[in-house]
C-alpha cells in the first residue's frame, strides 16, 4: 500500500491486523511522507523521537488501533516523552507515570509519535502562546491553526496521524479543528478520564479526540471513555455505545437558532451552517428553527471560573520539586518568584492574576459566586433547548481562520473567537466540529453540533451524515469521504 | 482590674488510616524520607485527588459519638497558600460546609461533669515536613519529606468556652481518650497525631464582650496547652494593666523557654481564597450510611462511667480509671462476673494495674498473662474463703511472671488454707513468746496490738492462715495465759 498515511485509523489498524502492513512502517508512514514536506513549517510538534516511536511500535497491544500513531498535545503525561504544556516552567519535564487516556490508547494498539504543540498551559486560542514558537495552519501557513489544541489539529490536517487528543477546556479541541478542517470532539464532562492531563480549569477540562474521519473519532472514544477509578469527577455509568456512528439521522431533530449568526458571523460560515442543515434534512433529520441565545454572558462566565481554577491550579509550578528554577534565589520566596515570573509566559500571568483577584476576600461573591450562578443558568438554558431537539447545530467559531499576529495584542478579541464553543464546557455537555469543506478562499469551514449529556452517539451520526454529505444509499460504513488536504501556500 | 480568659480550641487528629485521605500511599509513620509518596501526594502535574472512604467513616464515628449534625452533602475545598511542604501549594480541605457541626464533649473535671461545645468537624489533608539540618557553602539547605503529605487529619474547632487553662488540659486528655477509644488515631500528642491551637483572648471579669484574640501555634503536649495558654494570658494581662492594646496575631509558643513569639501579624494575615475542589465531588453521606456509622460507634467511656457508677457501686474514680481505656473497661466487665464488683474494681484498678506499671506492661502483654477468666477465678477464691487475700496477691504475682492460670497456680501446696486450730496454735503460741512487749500490752488493756501480733502469726504462716481463726485464736491464748 502506497500512501499510508493518507488512510483512515481504521484502514490503518485492519491493515496491520491483516498483516498487509508493519506497525512500524504504520507509525512512520506520516512522518516519512508529509511531515518532511510540512513539519518545518507548520511546526505541529514539541517533541518526537524516533527511538521513542520504534520501540513504542515494537510494543504496539494488538487492539482496534494497532500500530495506529496518535500526537498526543504536550499537557497529557507521557512516560516516553517530556510534557511540557507549552510552558518554560516544565521544559524538559518527564512524568513518571502516563495519562489515564494515553495508557488506554496503548491498550488499544497505538503508538504515541509525538508530543502536539500548543498555547502554553491550553491558555488560548491560536497557539501563539506557546513558549517554543507558534503553530501555523497547514491551509495557509500565514494563519493560526486555532488553540489551544494547534499542534494536535495541525497534525491531522497534513497527514502526519490520522488521530490526536487534545484537550477542550473552552473551546480548544473544536476550535482548532474547525480551522484546521478536521473532526473535533469535546466529550461529555466525566467521560474521558482527566487522570494525568494537567489541570487548567478542573471543572471544564475535558481531554478531546481529533481526526480526519467520523470512524476514527467512533474509534478513538470507544478505546478511552469510561469509569477511571483515579479521577472523581467521572461519570460512573458505562460509557454511551458509539459503534453505530453510521446508522443514519432519519428522525433526529436538529435545532437550528438562525438568531445566532445573523449579525456577526462570517458568511462563508454561514453557507457552511446551511448545506451542513440541508445534509442533515436529505439523510431524514428534521429542522427544528429557534431562538437560541445560550449565554449571553457565557464568555465573562468562563473566564472567571476558568482563571480562578487555574490560579489554584498552576500555583503548584514553583520550583520547589520539578521544572525550571530560577538559579538566582538565596530564600523561597524569591525562588517562588522569580521562578514563576521567568517560567511564565504573559498570558498564563495574566490569567493567573485575573484567577487569584477573582478569588480574593471581597470579591469572591461578586466574581466567583456570581459566575457559578450564571454557570448554573447557561446549563439550564441548554438543558431547555434540547427539550426541543436532540442536538443543536451551530457554527464553531465567528470566522475563518486569522492571521498570525492579528489578536496577540487584543486579549479580549482572542478571548472572543471562543463565544460559540465556551457554552459546552459551562454546561458540561458534548461538542463536535465537523468540517464542510474549504472556503473560496480555500480556508477550511466547520459547524458544530452540541447535544444533551451523553449524547456522543448522535453526535457523530450527525457528523457522519454531514461527512458523506447525506448520501444514505450506496455508501458502504467502510465508505471514506474525501477529505480536504491543505495544499501548501 | 479583675480579667477572665476566653478559650478556644482548634485541634487536629490524625487519623490511623492504613492509606492516605486522597491516594493510595501508607499513611505509616516512621519509613524512609519520600518512601511513601505517588504523583498524586506529591502535586505532581496532572494527578487528581480521590478520597478516602475510611476517613470520612472514621470522622463519622467522632461525629455521632458527639452528637453532631452530619451533613447530607458536604464539600471539599482548597486552601490556597504558598509553603514549600506543601506539594499544591494549596490544602484539600472543608471550609463553609463542613461534614459535621455542633455536637459536644463531656469532660468531668474535679469530680464535675461539663460538656464543651464544638463549632464544627471536617476532613483535611497533612502537609509533608521541612528540615534544616546543613549548610552548604555558606547557604543554608532545606530538605523536605512528603510521607505525611497527604495523611488524613480531621480538624475540630470547639466553641470560646473554656475560662481557664486546666479546663483545656482536661478536654484534650478526654478528646484523647475518645479518639483512642473509637480506635479512630493514636492520638499521641508528642508524636503529632494529636495537635492543638488555641485562641485566646482576655476581658475585664464579668463583660460580655469578647477581646482581641491572639492564635497560639505549636502547643504539642497537653502541659504545653496548659502553660503556653497561661503565658499568653499573663502577656494580654500585662498589656492591658499598662494600657497597651492586644494586636491580632498568630503566636508560637516555644516550650523549652515557656516562651511566646509573634510569627505573623494581622497585616499579613493569608487570603487563602477558598473555594469549592472542583476535582473532587460532593461528599454525600446518606442515611443508611450514617446509620451503619452510628451502629458502629461503641459504648462511649461517659456513659459506660455513668454505668460502672450505677450498676456496680463504683466510685466515680474507680469508674473513671477503670474507663480510660476501652480494653481495660473490658477486661474489667469480663473479671466482675458473679463477684463483689467493688471487690473486682480494686483487684484490676490496685493489684493488676498496679503490677503492670511496676513491670511497663501493657493490658494486652499483661491479659496474655493473666486472663480475665483466670484473675476472676483468684477473687472468686478469696471471695469464698478459699484463699485469704496476702496469698492471692502472691498467687497473682505467680501467675503473671510464669504466665500460668490460676487454677494451676492455687493447685500448688503453698496456696493451701491453714485454717485448723491444730496447725496454726503452735504458730500463735511462738508469736506470745516472741513478743512479750506487744503481749503485756494487750493485757493491760491496750487491744489495738492486737492487728500486729495477728499480723506476726500470718507471716509465719506464709500468708496460708486464716486471719478470722488467727484472731480467735490469739484471743483466746491471750486472755487465758
Amino acid at each position: 500500500m502506497s500512501e499510508l498515511w493518507k488512510l483512515s485509523a481504521i484502514e490503518l489498524a485492519h491493515g496491520v491486523r491483516t498483516g498487509k502492513v508493519t506497525v512500524a512502517a504504520a507509525v512512520e508512514s506520516g512522518f516519512e511522507g508529509p511531515a518532511r514536506e510540512w513539519e518545518s513549517e507548520v511546526h505541529a510538534l514539541l517533541a518526537s523521537d524516533p527511538k521513542a516511536r520504534a520501540s513504542g511500535a515494537a510494543a504496539a497491544n494488538d487492539g482496534p488501533l494497532r500500530g495506529v500513531p496518535v500526537v498526543v498535545k504536550d499537557n497529557l503525561c507521557t512516560t516516553d516523552y517530556p510534557t511540557t504544556c507549552g510552558s518554560r516552567i516544565l521544559e524538559g519535564y518527564r512524568p513518571p507515570y502516563d495519562a489515564t487516556v494515553v495508557r488506554r490508547l496503548r491498550a488499544a494498539g497505538a503508538v504515541v509519535s509525538g508530543k502536539g504543540n500548543m498555547d502554553e498551559f491550553a491558555m488560548g486560542s491560536s497557539t501563539e502562546y506557546s513558549a517554543f514558537g507558534p503553530t501555523r495552519n497547514p491551509h495557509d501557513l500565514g494563519r493560526v491553526p486555532g488553540g489551544s489544541s494547534g499542534g494536535p489539529a495541525a497534525a491531522v490536517a497534513y497527514g502526519l496521524v490520522p488521530v490526536a487528543l487534545g484537550s477542550d477546556t473552552g473551546g480548544s479541541v473544536r476550535q482548532p479543528a474547525a480551522f484546521c478542517g478536521v473532526l473535533g470532539l469535546k466529550p461529555t464532562y466525566g467521560r474521558l478520564s482527566r487522570y494525568g492531563l494537567v489541570a487548567f480549569g478542573s471543572s471544564l477540562d475535558q481531554v478531546g479526540i481529533l481526526a480526519r474521519h467520523v470512524s476514527d473519532v467512533a474509534t478513538t472514544y470507544a478505546a478511552l471513555a469510561g469509569p477511571d477509578p483515579f479521577d472523581a469527577t467521572m461519570r460512573l455509568t458505562p460509557a454511551p455505545d458509539v459503534s453505530h456512528w453510521d446508522e443514519g439521522v432519519k428522525g433526529l431533530r436538529f435545532g437550528w437558532p438562525a438568531n445566532l449568526w445573523a449579525a456577526s458571523v462570517d458568511r462563508e460560515l454561514v453557507e457552511g451552517l446551511e448545506e451542513s442543515a440541508a445534509y442533515l434534512e436529505r439523510a431524514g433529520a428534521t429542522k427544528v428553527p429557534f431562538e437560541f441565545m445560550p449565554g449571553e454572558f457565557g464568555v465573562a462566565t468562563y473566564y472567571l471560573v476558568a482563571t480562578a481554577e487555574a490560579s489554584s491550579n498552576l500555583a503548584r509550578f514553583d520550583g520547589v520539586r520539578y521544572g525550571f528554577r530560577h538559579p538566582d534565589s538565596d530564600d523561597v520566596r524569591t525562588l517562588y518568584t522569580r521562578s514563576r515570573s521567568a517560567g511564565f509566559g504573559p498570558e498564563v500571568q495574566r490569567r493567573i492574576l485575573l484567577g487569584t483577584y477573582a478569588l480574593s476576600a471581597g470579591y469572591y461573591d461578586a466574581y466567583y459566586l456570581s459566575a457559578q450562578k450564571a454557570r448554573t443558568r447557561i446549563r439550564r438554558e441548554y438543558e431547555e433547548a434540547f427539550r426541543r431537539c436532540d442536538l443543536v447545530l451551530m457554527p464553531a467559531t465567528p470566522t475563518l481562520p486569522f492571521r498570525l499576529g492579528e489578536k496577540t495584542e487584543d486579549p479580549l478579541a482572542m478571548y472572543l473567537s471562543d463565544i460559540f464553543t465556551i457554552g459546552a464546557n459551562l454546561a458540561g455537555i458534548p461538542g463536535l466540529t465537523v468540517p464542510v469543506g474549504l472556503s473560496r478562499s480555500r480556508l477550511p469551514r466547520a459547524v458544530q453540533l452540541l447535544g444533551p449529556e451523553d449524547a456522543e452517539p448522535a453526535l457523530l451520526r450527525a457528523a457522519r451524515a454531514i461527512e458523506v454529505r447525506g448520501e444514505t444509499k450506496h455508501l458502504p460504513s467502510e465508505y471514506e469521504a474525501e477529505f480536504s488536504w491543505p495544499t501548501k501556500r | 482590674m479583675a480579667y477572665e480568659a476566653v478559650i478556644g480550641l482548634e485541634c487536629h487528629i490524625q487519623l490511623r488510616t492504613r492509606t492516605k485521605m486522597f491516594c493510595d500511599c501508607p499513611a505509616e509513620f516512621g519509613a524512609a524520607p519520600n518512601a511513601n509518596v505517588c504523583p498524586v501526594c506529591l502535586g505532581l502535574p496532572g494527578a487528581l485527588p480521590v478520597a478516602n472512604r475510611a476517613a470520612i467513616e472514621s470522622t463519622l464515628r467522632l461525629g455521632l459519638a458527639l452528637g453532631c449534625e452530619v451533613r447530607a452533602e458536604s464539600v471539599f475545598a482548597r486552601k490556597n497558600y504558598f509553603y514549600p511542604d506543601m506539594p499544591k501549594n494549596y490544602q484539600i480541605t472543608q471550609y463553609d460546609q463542613p461534614l459535621c457541626e455542633g455536637g459536644a464533649l463531656p469532660v468531668r473535671i474535679d469530680e464535675v461533669e461539663r460538656t464543651f461545645e464544638l463549632i464544627r468537624i471536617h476532613i483535611e489533608e497533612d502537609t509533608g515536613k521541612s528540615f534544616h539540618p546543613e549548610k552548604y557553602g555558606d547557604r543554608r539547605i532545606s530538605r523536605i519529606d512528603f510521607n505525611r503529605a497527604g495523611v488524613p487529619l480531621l480538624e475540630m474547632v470547639t466553641q470560646p468556652v473554656f475560662r481557664r487553662p486546666p479546663e483545656c488540659a482536661a478536654f484534650l486528655t478526654a478528646l484523647r481518650r475518645l479518639v483512642r477509644w473509637l480506635e479512630i488515631s493514636d492520638g499521641d500528642m508528642e508524636k503529632g497525631h494529636l495537635r492543638c491551637d488555641a485562641n485566646v483572648s482576655i476581658r475585664p471579669a464579668g463583660s460580655r464582650e469578647l477581646g482581641t484574640k491572639a492564635e497560639i501555634k505549636n502547643l504539642n503536649s497537653i502541659k504545653g496547652v496548659e502553660k503556653g495558654i497561661s503565658a499568653e494570658i499573663v502577656r494580654q494581662t500585662a498589656l492591658l494593666e499598662s494600657g497597651g492594646r492586644v494586636e491580632q496575631a498568630t503566636l508560637l509558643y516555644d516550650a523549652d523557654h515557656d516562651k511566646l513569639a509573634v510569627m505573623r501579624s494581622k497585616e499579613h494575615a493569608h487570603d487563602y481564597r477558598y473555594f469549592p475542589e472542583p476535582d473532587l465531588p460532593l461528599l454525600r453521606v446518606e442515611a443508611a450510611w450514617k446509620e451503619q456509622m452510628r451502629a458502629q460507634v461503641p459504648e462511649l467511656p461517659w456513659a459506660l462511667e455513668a454505668r460502672f457508677v450505677e450498676k456496680y457501686g463504683l466510685k466515680p474514680y474507680d469508674a473513671g480509671v477503670l474507663s480510660q481505656d476501652r480494653a481495660l473497661a473490658g477486661y474489667f466487665e469480663q473479671v466482675v462476673a458473679g463477684l463483689n464488683p467493688k471487690a473486682a474494681s480494686n483487684w484490676v484498678t490496685t493489684e493488676a494495674l498496679g503490677r503492670m506499671n511496676a513491670r511497663g506492661w501493657s493490658l494486652a502483654e499483661w491479659s496474655a498473662r493473666v486472663s480475665a477468666a483466670s484473675l476472676n477465678e483468684l477473687v472468686r477464691r478469696v471471695e469464698s474463703k478459699e484463699l485469704t487475700g496476702p496469698l492471692a496477691k502472691q498467687a497473682l504475682d505467680a501467675m503473671a511472671e510464669e504466665g500460668v492460670d490460676a487454677q494451676v497456680v492455687l493447685a500448688r501446696p503453698e496456696y493451701q488454707v491453714r485454717g485448723g486450730a491444730d496447725e496454726l496454735l503452735p504458730l500463735v503460741k511462738a508469736v506470745i513468746d516472741e513478743h512479750p512487749g506487744p503481749v503485756s500490752q494487750y493485757r493491760s488493756g491496750k487491744t489495738v496490738t492486737l492487728g500486729f501480733l495477728v499480723g506476726q502469726v500470718m507471716k509465719k504462716s506464709g500468708g496460708q492462715a486464716v486471719p478470722q481463726v488467727v484472731k480467735e485464736l490469739l484471743e483466746r491464748e491471750l486472755v487465758g495465759g
